[in-house]
Order: C-alpha cells, then sequence, then structure tokens
C-alpha cells in the first residue's frame, strides 16, 4: 500500500499541558484494518494522544496524517468516541439527537438533516440495541447505555478510523461484550480502530495489536509480541523516571521548550 | 373618598383597555419592545442556562454599562446607536479580559468573571454618577439603564430591539444543529471538524445584542433574569432543546407583556423588576405545578405510595393476626393490629377507616366507645385476596433470597418488607418457576397460593394442611 494512505500516521509527535510534558516524541505507523488497544498507566497520555490526533488538544510539535491528509478536512474520516464523563449529560438533547450527531459531518452546513440519515441514525442505534431508547432524554440512561449511544453515534459517522477513548469504562459486562463484538465486525469490515484501554486482564484476548504507551511510545506491534512482562514492566514500572524528570526540568525551561519547536 | 374610589377604578378599566387595544401609539411601542425583548432573551438565555454560563451572561450584562456612559458622552444625548457601539465595545472587552485571565493565570473562571463584572460595573456607576451632575445629563433619563424604564422609550429603540431579535431568532435557527453539537460536546464538534470558537464567539455576539437592547427596558442589574429565569422555567417543561427554546422564548415574551401592563397601570412601578417578579412567579408556578415534573404532583405521586403501603402493611398485619389464631376466627381487634404494626389506636382506627372506604374490610364497632381497641376488622373477599397476594410476595421473596442468593435466613425479612410493596405479577411467575412452587417460606410458614388468591378463601386450604 502507499504509504502516505496510511490510516493514521503520527511523526515525533510531543505534548504538553502547563509546561508538563504529556507525550513526548512519540511515532506511529498504523496500517489498514485493526483493532488496536492503546495501553498505559493512569497519567501515561493515552486520552491526550487521541484527543492531538483529533486537533483538540494542540501539539507542541510533531505532526499528524490522516489518510495522508492534514487538519480539519481529515477529521472527517473520523469517527471519534470521547470518554464519557467529557460530557454534560444534563443537556437537553434525546438519543436519537445524539447520534444523529454522527450525520452532521455528511450533511455540513445550513442543511438539514435528511431522511436518509435518519434512517442511518435509527440503523446504527439498532446495531447497539437501544432502539427502544430513542427518544429518552440522555441523561436517564445507565453508563453503559450512555456508552452504546456515543457507540451509536461513531457508527453513524460511516468513517474508516475509529478512535475511542475508554470506551469499557463504567459499562456492565452486557455491554462490554456487545461492543467488543461490534469492534470486531467493524475490523472484519476492514475499518481499522485505536481503542484506549485499561483492564490488562483481557486486553490480549481482545486486541490483535497493542501500543504500549508511558509519555514515550514503549512499544507497537502484535499483541503476542507486545504484551509481554518485560514490556509491561517497562511501562507501568519505574524505570522511566530519570527520563521524566529530565523531560520536566526541560520543558519548565523556555529555552529548550522554545528550541525543541524549532527544531 | 368613593369619587376617588371609582375614579381610579375607572381609570384601572381605561388604562387597560388602552393596553389590550394595542391602538395607541405609546402602547404599540412598549408592548413591540417588550415582546422582541422577551423573545431574544429567552432564545439566548435557552442557550446560557443549558450550557451552564448564567454567570457569564450575569458579567456580560454588567460589563456594558461603561459602554452605554461612553457612548452617551460621545454623542450627548441618548442616541441609541452610539450608545449600542459603546456597549458592544465594553461588553468584548469584558469577554476579552475574561479569556486573557483564564490563560495567563490560574485564576478560575468563576473569579474571572466576578472580578470583570464587579469591576467594569464600577466604572460604569461613577461614570453614570458624573454624567448625571453634568448640565444636559439629569434630564437625560439615564439612570433608566440601571433600573429599567419602559415608557418612553422611542421608536428607535424599539427598532433596535426588533433586529437583534429577528438576527438571535434567524442565526439560532439556521445553526441550530452546530449549536446543539457545541454544547453537548465540545470535543466531538470539534472532531467532525466545525469551527467551535467560532460558533462560541457567534453565539457570545447574539448574546451581547439581546443584553445591550434590553438594557433600557429591564436594566443592567436585572437582564440577566430574563435570560435565565424563562429558561430555567422551560427546562422544567421539557427535555428537548427545540422545545426549551421555543418554551423558553415564549416565556420570556408572557414575562414581558404581563409586566409591562403592571408597571403601566402604576405609574410608579419600575418595569425591569416587575418584568422580572412576573418572571419568578411563573417559574414558581411552574415549579410546583408543572403535571408531570412539578413538585406538588411529585410530593402527591409518593404520598400515594406512601398510603399504598401502609394500607397493604395493615392487610398484611391482619393475616398475620388471623394466621396466628389458626385461622380459628375470621376477625381481628383493632388493639392487636395496633400493636403489630407499630402505631397508635388513632392511627390505627385512620388506617381501618381507609380499609373500609376502599372495600377491603368491614369495621364492627363495639357498643362501649370508650374501648376503641375492641374494635373488629373483618376482611371482605377483596381485601382477603390483597392481603394472601402481599403475604405472598413477603414471604416468596424471602425464600428466593435464602436459597438462590445465598442470605441468611435472619437476613431476608428487612428487605422483603421493602420488596413485598413493589413485586409484579411477571417477577412473581418468574419466581415462582425458580423455585417451583414451594409452599412454606424460610422460617416454615405456609405461603399462600396463587388459587388461594383467586377463589378469595383460605379456611379450606387451611383446614387440609394443618390438620
Amino acid at each position: 500500500m502507499n504509504k502516505s494512505l496510511l490510516p493514521l500516521e503520527v511523526h515525533d509527535l510531543t505534548v504538553s499541558y502547563n509546561r508538563k510534558p504529556v507525550l513526548y516524541g512519540i511515532d506511529l505507523e498504523i496500517e489498514e484494518g485493526g483493532l488496536i488497544g492503546i495501553i498505559g498507566p493512569n497519567g501515561a497520555g493515552k486520552s491526550t494522544l487521541i484527543k492531538t490526533i483529533m486537533g483538540i488538544v494542540p501539539a507542541n510539535g510533531g505532526w499528524v496524517k490522516i489518510f495522508g491528509g492534514k487538519g480539519k478536512k481529515s477529521y472527517r474520516r473520523v469517527g471519534y468516541v470521547p470518554q464519557r464523563e467529557s460530557v454534560d449529560w444534563d443537556f437537553p438533547v434525546s438519543v436519537l439527537d445524539v447520534v444523529l450527531m454522527g450525520r452532521y459531518g455528511h450533511t455540513g452546513w445550513l442543511k438539514r438533516i435528511s431522511k436518509k440519515d435518519r434512517n442511518i441514525a435509527h440503523e446504527c442505534l439498532e446495531k447497539v440495541n437501544m432502539s427502544l431508547f430513542a427518544d429518552r432524554q440522555i441523561g436517564k440512561l445507565s453508563g453503559g447505555q450512555q456508552q452504546r449511544v456515543f457507540l451509536a453515534r461513531a457508527l453513524a459517522q460511516e468513517s474508516d478510523l475509529y478512535l475511542m477513548d475508554e470506551p469499557f469504562a463504567g459499562v456492565d459486562a452486557v455491554t462490554e461484550s456487545a461492543i467488543i463484538e461490534l469492534l470486531r465486525e467493524l475490523k472484519q469490515k476492514g475499518k481499522t480502530l485505536l481503542v484506549v484501554h485499561h483492564d490488562l486482564s483481557n486486553a490480549k484476548e481482545y486486541f490483535d495489536q497493542i501500543i504500549l504507551l508511558n509519555m514515550r511510545l514503549i512499544a507497537y506491534g502484535d499483541a503476542s509480541k507486545t504484551f509481554t512482562k518485560d514490556l509491561l514492566q517497562k511501562t507501568y514500572g519505574g524505570r522511566l523516571t530519570v527520563f521524566t524528570e529530565i523531560a520536566d526540568q526541560s520543558a519548565k525551561d523556555d529555552h529548550i521548550n522554545h528550541e525543541h519547536k524549532i527544531g | 373618598m368613593d369619587a376617588a374610589q371609582v375614579n381610579s377604578e375607572v381609570n384601572l378599566i381605561s388604562k387597560t383597555f388602552r393596553f389590550f387595544s394595542f391602538s395607541d401609539y405609546s402602547v404599540q411601542v412598549v408592548v413591540l419592545g417588550v415582546i422582541f425583548m422577551g423573545v431574544g432573551c429567552g432564545l439566548m438565555g435557552g442557550f446560557v442556562v443549558t450550557r451552564k454560563l448564567s454567570l457569564f451572561g450575569d458579567t456580560l450584562s454588567h460589563a456594558v454599562l461603561p459602554g452605554v456612559a461612553v457612548g452617551f458622552l460621545w454623542s450627548q444625548s441618548k442616541n441609541s446607536i452610539s450608545i449600542i457601539v459603546g456597549a458592544m465595545i465594553a461588553g468584548f472587552l469584558g469577554v476579552f479580559l475574561i479569556s486573557l485571565l483564564k490563560k495567563t493565570t490560574r485564576i478560575g473562571l468563576d473569579s474571572a468573571l466576578g472580578l470583570v463584572l464587579s469591576g467594569f460595573y464600577a466604572v460604569g456607576i461613577c461614570l453614570l454618577t458624573r454624567i448625571q451632575k453634568m448640565e444636559f445629563g439629569n434630564q437625560s433619563g439615564i439612570d433608566r439603564y440601571l433600573f429599567g424604564q419602559i415608557t418612553g422609550i422611542s421608536a428607535s429603540d424599539v427598532w433596535a430591539m426588533g433586529i437583534s431579535c429577528i438576527l438571535i431568532a434567524l442565526i439560532t435557527m439556521i445553526f441550530y444543529k452546530e449549536l446543539l453539537v457545541t454544547g453537548f460536546d465540545h470535543g466531538f464538534a470539534h472532531s467532525i471538524g466545525l469551527p467551535v470558537d467560532f460558533l462560541q464567539y457567534l453565539l457570545w455576539m447574539l448574546l451581547a445584542f439581546a443584553v445591550i437592547t434590553s438594557l433600557q427596558v429591564i436594566g443592567v442589574i436585572l437582564v440577566s433574569a430574563l435570560l435565565i429565569i424563562p429558561a430555567a422555567t422551560a427546562s422544567i417543561i421539557t427535555q428537548k432543546m427545540r422545545n426549551l427554546l421555543v418554551w423558553s422564548a415564549l416565556l420570556g415574551m408572557v414575562a414581558g407583556v404581563i409586566g409591562s401592563y403592571i408597571s403601566f397601570l402604576g405609574s410608579r412601578l419600575p418595569t425591569g423588576p416587575i418584568i422580572v417578579l412576573t418572571s419568578t412567579l411563573i417559574f414558581i408556578l411552574t415549579l410546583f405545578f408543572h403535571s408531570q415534573n412539578g413538585l406538588l404532583f411529585k410530593w402527591l405521586r409518593l404520598r400515594g405510595k406512601e398510603r399504598k403501603i401502609a394500607l397493604e402493611n395493615t392487610l398484611k398485619a391482619v393475616y398475620q393476626e388471623l394466621e396466628g389464631n389458626k385461622f380459628s376466627e375470621d376477625s381481628v381487634r383493632l388493639g392487636n393490629l395496633a400493636k403489630r404494626r407499630r402505631v397508635s389506636m388513632p392511627e390505627m382506627y385512620q388506617e381501618a377507616i381507609h380499609l373500609v372506604k376502599k372495600e377491603l374490610a368491614f369495621l364492627i364497632p363495639v357498643k362501649n366507645q370508650n374501648l376503641p381497641s375492641e374494635n373488629t376488622l373483618t376482611l371482605s373477599p377483596a381485601g382477603w385476596s390483597e392481603a394472601c397476594r402481599i403475604v405472598r410476595n413477603h414471604r416468596l421473596w424471602e425464600l428466593y433470597l435464602t436459597n438462590e442468593v445465598q442470605y441468611a435466613a435472619d437476613h431476608v425479612h428487612e428487605d422483603a418488607e421493602k420488596i413485598e410493596h413493589v413485586l409484579g405479577d411477571e417477577t412473581v411467575r418468574k419466581i415462582e418457576r425458580i423455585l417451583s412452587n414451594p409452599r412454606r417460606d424460610p422460617h416454615g410458614k405456609l405461603i399462600p397460593s396463587r388459587q388461594d388468591i383467586e377463589q378469595g378463601f383460605i379456611e379450606k386450604m387451611v383446614a387440609k394442611n394443618l390438620s
């Protein structure tokens, strides 16, 4: 395949919040059609990586290419599932309203939602088994149901690349298995899925490939090769403390930070 | 005295006629003005309240005051264009300062809002006081910007309100779905390539229009009430954004018309506070009397449930009393029931009356009225089946907890006391299947069966089982 058309290419991506580095020099080349888990301890920058790819968090350095393109136009080819806590569940929208938001990228400005969009939204609700709740206000759902609605919205986007931030967080066992079933189905259809995941116990079973992340990219590859005791220890253990300290210091130092941006 | 009273009544009627016949030019100006204001502020309020930006609206309205004063000084008259321009500039300066404070310091948003609000307002008050001491200032009516006064607004003011209102309605309609998604899920809106920042500034600009054009009528201090109260009322009524906006605009308009009418009747009443009071009254009425979400109906539903539970507990107590006597008698004394239910005699009597009213029991009074506890209660067939149903629910649930959920036998009673009242028929059937139609509860007591309930009699079965 032409390298420039990879679903996702990340080069030397560096991100910091309030002068504290969160991600440092991340390189990734994701090939088409895979279910990929992003794994790392709390504060490792998993969510930040996804948000930076989507342009929600600005990067300090490096670049991101989505199917060879950069910027706003390329975002439209990505289905995004944010963390459940990131939205206001009291907001006066119904389940169907939320799923229809997945169609906004297709309908464009000033145009109304068409009948076809509505049908697609209903189909997507059907796929996550939430049709009965279409008219319900989203705050009146359980955590698992809310996550299903988010997933239905992503399905409605009909994207080729999906970025999902902790879709399994706080959901019941039935929802979890329904979600993983759905993700596998998408993969069968040749979609590429990047999923932030926090549960090590089932990571190897869920994902074909795994990205181990802790501020740096520790490893990326087939689950059987990356999900090893050594690499996990490197991700979760304290071996990186010296690196973290130095990076902290350099980020606080305006001069070095500045140099890095130019470089 | 009498003549004066008659005179004032005639006056009231003629004023009411003048207001609602809409023929008077000054009334036309007033009513059109408040309608535009109510709709514009109501719509913007819908966005402000659902985005949890109420304090932001308040800050913006206070921040425009110095701009009003400077605009007035510039034209040396109550020229609405220069005042609007001045207010816009001051408003945007305020918004800019808030985001600057947020970006460059560790001050939280609430403190930044408070800082800008009070700082700008203080400057505005100082300028207004100066203006009123100038020769052209004291008759200018510039103080109306503080508390609002509807009478004497000019046609050009109403034009400004109308344009602002139509602009707000048009733009929020055109960008409805974009504003919906940015309000609900900022990150997602960004991820589908929407210009999130542009939409936010657009919303702030419209908010500034709504606030500034309303100032003369409602005043700087209370304009945020017109943003918040109708939208808050609407959020009790509906949970759909589109309906919320419509309701909010409608309620803002109604409060404006009623408020300005009252203010029109008594010439000394300030319009702003009266409109806000009307709006607040509508809010309170909705809060209490809305048929689904109102507090009164919630309370009534809760009370209804409590009474049903009390009734079911009394029926259960009757059953248990009869069971204690091995069903040898068919009536129970109220004194014994009160002891079992742990309630006072008068309370017990009330509950017995309640049962009789529902035709679930008959009360047989004793001749000696000094001994109310000797009154006896007999269940009707309907009462029997209800009592059996509750006891059955209780004992089935106890058995289910011990056999299937592995609760200890002495842990199940408390739970069953609550669950017995909410078990539906379907769940009961399910439990029966799981436990394969049991006859005895964990404490060895008989579980009255479905047939017993349907027949309404238990004696035969009791005789058979206990013999």
